[in-house]
């Protein structure tokens, strides 16, 4: 896992649902590569043609409230979301972007910090979150250390299968 | 500790838990939604074979019911063989209705324990003092493989609710005006209870509503202590044993809210946010392309009810379309039987199978571009019913019903003569 991530921000508002992240009309495609043709399609139509993988996504509160579509997290990692940061997270999207191994930052104040566009840095061991664009900081609230692991071993699977594996 | 502490610390085998502390709980049944054939592909990609125990999972093929597309109808057709190979008994198909009402109805959820489903709405379940909550698929084919899953232990907030409900006024009313207090984001990673004596006027349909909607304000599980109303409902249904957790006396509670219900008019939250929530009346003569009465939230026995009682004898504006979608074939019998579906199709209304419909925009009920819909179901998120820019107004199943007989919205007390 690489601890430090930097990377070109998409800015959000908030509460930024899964339907819009993902929306219901696709919930039935099951590869991921046709899931990721749809990413942020609710939100801008335009985020999934113009992302680079090891971009990164800000957003205000509660990104990814609502349905607990596994779809919105993997259409973000299909296209190659480097991380994601924001003032809070819905709870189901959170457990499911870091299960596939996404970090994701709670950072009180990020929407306000960055804007579209900016180049924006964070080191997930110490929390310091950096505006390159800008030369604004922040700190972001620090990972627990079993999220660390998940995201360590590149996602849950992997750590599941070596414990579990049949 | 409070009872769903207590709840989380049986499942996990220790005497005592603490808020924060991350716990691994045994998962007493999961529940996987047909919309998450992801669930059974990272059983096997995490290298599972046999589930750990095929009693305590159920599949509920209640989104797509019945499937409208070739892909929907492959998806469940590989649910089912999924079930039949691992010896999944609890197989809930197209004709059975919405997993939560199901889990009702089947008498599966009992006060105490941990019920785990791939649907947000879980934390339905804490109108019967269980532990319920949503998860992804990868979470629910953890629990496949090993029976159990991490949590972190909630802080839980207390909501107080004192007075007495007004007429036309509903459990939907209240935790709409709930949310549009405190905010979409305030339950985030939060449990929720409801403590007060309004709880007495409210039967298990109306608490159920209550605690649905608690994943409106980010919960991730709901609690009303367990007592004769859920004692009676549970009653010839559950056949398992089952523990009913209490909050010891002092129990610190992360927040307490109080809520006087006496004064509270109708309310109806706007586009396009569950918490942009004002008194019905403020949108008062508004025109509605459709109104939608069902789902998890709204399309119970007592909800339909209440429509058939608005709309018996009378005809739907002939401008709105009338969606009723009875929660599950339970509900959708009773009703029947009442008379109530009878009502309701001569007065103009357009009855889909039991299931999830067009709540969450797939089928049976989509939305135009431009068109407005008011729901009795849970979300009004942009996109969510069908076109980005359609507008969607939650309120209660009586607004709704009244909203579908005059093509507009109105207060819903003015029909409940």
């Amino acid at each position: 896992m690489q601890n430090v991530i930097r990377g070109k921000a998409f800015v959000f508002g908030t509460n930024i649902s899964t339907d819009q992240i993902y929306p219901g009309q696709y919930l039935d495609l099951t590869d991921p590569d046709k899931v990721a043709e749809h990413a942020m399609q609710g939100a801008d139509p335009s985020f999934v043609k113009e992302v680079k993988p090891g971009d990164i996504i800000v957003a205000a509160a509660n990104f990814g409230c609502g349905s607990s579509r596994e779809h919105a997290a993997v259409t973000l990692k299909t296209v190659g979301v480097g991380a994601i940061l924001a003032d809070s997270f819905g709870r189901i999207f959170y457990r499911n972007a870091i299960n596939l191994g996404i970090p994701l930052v709670v950072c009180p104040g990020i929407a306000d910090m960055v804007k579209q566009g900016d180049t924006v840095k964070i080191d997930l061991t110490t929390g310091d979150v950096t505006n390159d664009t800008t030369g604004k900081g922040a700190t972001a609230q620090p990972l627990s250390p079993y999220v660390m692991e998940i995201l360590a071993s590149g996602g849950i699977k992997p750590m599941i299968k070596e414990q579990y594996g049949q | 500790m409070h009872a769903i502490e207590k709840i989380l610390a049986k499942a996990a085998g220790k005497t005592t838990v603490t808020t924060g502390e991350i716990v691994n709980c045994k998962v007493d049944l999961a529940g996987i939604n047909d919309l998450y054939l992801q669930t059974v592909r990272s059983f096997f990609e995490m290298g599972g074979k046999k589930v750990y125990d095929p009693s305590k999972i159920v599949m509920f093929l209640d989104h797509y019911a019945p499937a409208s597309t070739i892909m929907q109808a492959d998806n469940q057709k590989q649910f089912r063989e999924f079930c039949w190979d691992q010896g999944i008994d609890l197989l809930m198909d197209v004709d059975q209705g919405v997993c939560h009402q199901i889990l009702a109805d089947k008498g599966l959820v009992r006060p105490g324990m941990v019920l785990v489903v791939t649907d947000s709405h879980t934390t339905t379940h804490g109108a019967f003092g269980a532990f319920g909550t949503g998860v992804g698929a990868t979470d629910c084919a953890i629990i496949m493989m090993t029976g159990q899953l991490w949590f972190r232990v909630p802080e839980i907030i207390r909501i107080n609710l004192e007075g007495k409900l007004p007429k036309g006024v509903f459990a939907k009313d209240v935790i709409l005006k709930v949310i549009g207090m405190l905010g979409a984001d305030y339950g985030v990673y939060r449990g929720v209870e409801f403590t007060g004596p309004v709880l007495k006027e409210l039967n298990i349909s109306e608490r159920m509503a209550l605690c649905n909607m608690t994943t409106e304000m980010g919960a991730k599980t709901a609690y009303i202590q367990p007592d004769e109303i859920t004692l009676a409902f549970l009653k010839d249904k559950v056949k398992q044993d089952y523990e009913i957790f209490t909050t010891d006396p002092g129990y610190k509670y992360a927040a307490e809210h109080t809520f006087d219900v006496s004064g509270l008019k109708p309310q109806v939250a706007a586009p396009h946010s569950v918490d942009n929530v004002f008194d019905v009346t403020e949108y008062a003569g508004k025109p509605v392309n459709q109104a939608f009465l069902g789902t998890c939230t709204g399309g119970r026995v007592e909800d339909i009810a209440v429509a058939a009682r608005i709309l018996k004898g009378k005809h739907i504006n002939p401008r709105t379309r009338f969606i009723v979608v009875p929660a599950s074939k339970g509900v959708f019998l009773e009703a029947m039987a009442k008379g109530y579906i009878q009502t309701l199709v001569e007065a103009g209304a357009t009855f889909v199978t039991p299931g999830c419909a067009a709540c969450l925009g797939t089928h049976q009920g989509m939305l135009a571009n431009g068109e407005t819909c008011i729901t009795a179901s849970s979300r009004n998120f942009p996109g969510r019913m069908g076109h980005n820019k359609a507008e969607i107004f939650v309120a209660s199943p009586a607004s709704v019903a009244a909203a579908a007989l005059k093509g507009k919205i109105v207060n819903p007390a003015d029909y409940l003569e």
